[in-house]
């Protein structure tokens, strides 16, 4: 029923029809939505308003104690002992992993034995069992090169780390392999049929792809972990937990510090969240046409088109999150 | 001429299948020699054995008079370590159904990885010698381009690239332009045209007869595991002698 416009005449473009208006709609109006909302609004608000009002919790003294020296210490313990875990589980997990993998069935049973039993009990008991490891062994004895009374060696921190990071190896090593099985065999076959070495395979091909898959889980793991480390207070690991509950039990203010506890692991838990978000994106080049934008590139894009019309608006808030 | 391949009755089974049942055959050094046959007929199979990413079972099989995977001595035969392999394989670039890029790479790195990483070429001149292998199967504007940007005929250039980056004295085709839409596969053949014509040694198995036709100079119909019939390609093509390759090919053409 159109006719074709003239403006094809010139460009030698195939003749386009005339674009219709575009549609201007009333949009359909979600009435439950709005309900639903100012419903959850309300009871979010009396919540907040308990908590803030509430007689027993002097919100005061929170921020009093909040860069209290010895929480800053338990902080920095916390931090301390969760690192040097995951290292140690990340290191030995890479270990179990190649060995799980390996064709020869002593090694492969023997790490399959290891995240057996490590993933089988709970690190509560782990962590006790390491404590009290001088009652199994009172004099640690490594034959030609050590030897002291066990309570000297196993200190509440060599518990904690102890009990955390062999846990921590039986969990990574489970995740390496699922990673590593997840890279495709044609790849392998690729870097075979260039001459390049199994290590080399493993090292330049191999491994690059498998950290896609590799780290979105290890760093929901370390985060995991700092959280796990506040069980350590049980061997007298003086982490941010138990720090928080020795001022708590002598200043007679234990919800208080409770709640400073509270928010520095949120603090915590929050910042690396946001690390692994950008390794994350690292570690997906070439996996996709495109990377997304991060929120912080997002952020600046809308500011610029802000109010011109012409922007995408806001799609979506910052997708960070554990 | 001298042989680059040489296989005497080569068997290969994968546990109760008996895939390759006694291969022989001849690659002469510069020719293209294609092979063509039904699926499951173990033509792949075959090419893989060349470069060991398949053990033989029984018989021997040459690249340019080096045994292949083994070592004989005194009447008994030593498998090759991790390494040795790895150096044999140098030689023999190869060129997947798949095209197996790497993906974390662009397509400039992921030609140089191999004289880097094996041959230990500085970087400079591994990137240079890339950028010119990518301009010769004409991607001189996709070098910093991940494999996910580029289309099925573009990431088999690149494959082949990669493959030449080595100096291979044997190329090996595994289907090249079966996993291609059909409009991408003319791209794909004038590289291995182009090669051809520089006198590479190419052991190529396809299902495109037309360029087996124009560019083979010896070509074998496989099925079953054994060859059934062997030649010059316009020859078998066009007037073949078995039965079975006769049914084949009125399928395919």
């Amino acid at each position: 029923m159109k006719t074709p416009t003239e403006a094809t005449e010139s460009d030698g473009t195939p003749p386009s029809r005339d674009v219709p208006e575009a549609i201007k709609a009333i949009p359909v109006r979600h009435w439950g939505r709005y309900v639903s909302a100012v419903v959850v609004l309300v009871l979010l608000a009396l919540l907040v308003r308990a908590f803030a009002t509430a007689e027993g919790l002097r919100w005061g003294s929170v921020g009093d104690f909040f860069f209290d020296d010895q929480i800053l210490e338990g902080v920095k313990n916390t931090l301390v002992v969760s690192v040097l875990a995951m290292l140690m589980g990340l290191v030995l997990g890479v270990i179990l992993a190649v060995m799980r993998m390996s064709k020869n069935p002593v090694t492969s049973s023997v790490a399959w034995g290891y995240i057996w039993v490590f993933r089988g009990t709970p690190i509560y008991v782990q962590l006790l069992l390491w404590f009290n490891l001088a009652l199994i062994f009172p004099i640690l004895d490594i034959m030609p090169i050590y030897k002291d009374e066990m309570t000297d060696v196993m200190t509440p921190f060599m518990a904690a780390l102890l009990g955390l990071g062999l846990n921590e190896a039986a969990y990574m090593a489970e995740i390496c392999r699922a990673g590593i099985q997840s890279v495709d065999e044609g790849q392998t076959e690729a870097s075979q049929a260039l001459g390049m070495t199994q290590a080399q395979n493993m090292r330049r091909v191999v491994l690059p792809q498998a950290m896609r898959v590799i780290v979105p889980p290890t760093g929901n793991e370390f985060i995991n972990l700092l959280k796990t480390s506040s069980l350590c207070s049980v061997v007298m690991y003086e982490e941010l937990l138990r720090k928080g509950q020795n001022i708590g039990n002598t200043s007679s203010a234990v919800v208080e510090l409770l709640m400073v506890a509270t928010v520095w692991y949120l603090v915590i838990t929050s910042v690396f969240s946001v690390g692994q978000y950008y390794l994350e994106r690292r570690f997906a080049r070439g996996s996709s046409r495109q990377l997304p934008d991060t929120p912080w590139q997002r952020a600046r894009k809308n500011l610029f088109t802000f109010g011109r019309g012409t922007g995408s608006g806001a799609q979506g808030a910052g997708g960070i999150g554990a | 001429m001298s042989t680059m391949v040489k296989a005497e009755a080569v068997h290969k089974s994968f546990g109760p299948v008996h895939v390759l049942q006694g291969i022989d055959l001849e690659v002469r050094t510069g020719e293209v020699f294609c092979i063509v046959g039904p699926s499951g007929s173990g033509k792949s199979t075959f090419l893989r054995c060349i470069n060991h990413l398949e053990k033989i079972n029984a018989g021997r099989l040459y690249v340019d008079g080096t045994l292949v995977g083994y070592r004989e001595k005194g009447g008994k035969l030593y498998e090759l370590r991790d390494r040795e392999v790895a150096a044999q394989r140098r030689d023999i670039g190869m060129v997947f159904q798949r095209f197996n890029l790497f993906p974390h790479m662009t397509a400039v790195e992921n030609v140089m990885e191999a004289p880097v990483q094996v041959k230990r070429v500085p970087k400079a001149e591994a990137r240079k010698r890339a950028e010119d292998l990518l301009d010769r199967v004409g991607l001189a504007d996709k070098r910093e381009s991940y494999p996910a940007q580029l289309s099925g005929g573009q990431q088999q250039r690149v494959a082949i690239a990669r493959a030449l980056a080595m100096d291979p004295k044997l190329m090996l085709f595994d289907e090249p332009t079966s996993a291609l839409d059909p409009e991408l596969v003319g791209e794909v053949l004038d590289v291995m045209k182009a090669l051809a014509r520089d006198g590479m040694t190419m052991v190529v198995v396809t299902h495109e007869m037309g360029f087996a036709r124009e560019v083979g100079d010896s070509l074998v119909f496989m099925d079953g595991g054994v060859v059934v019939e062997s030649g010059d390609p316009r020859e078998v093509l066009g007037n073949p002698r078995h039965e079975r390759t006769k049914s084949f090919l009125s399928k395919v053409l």
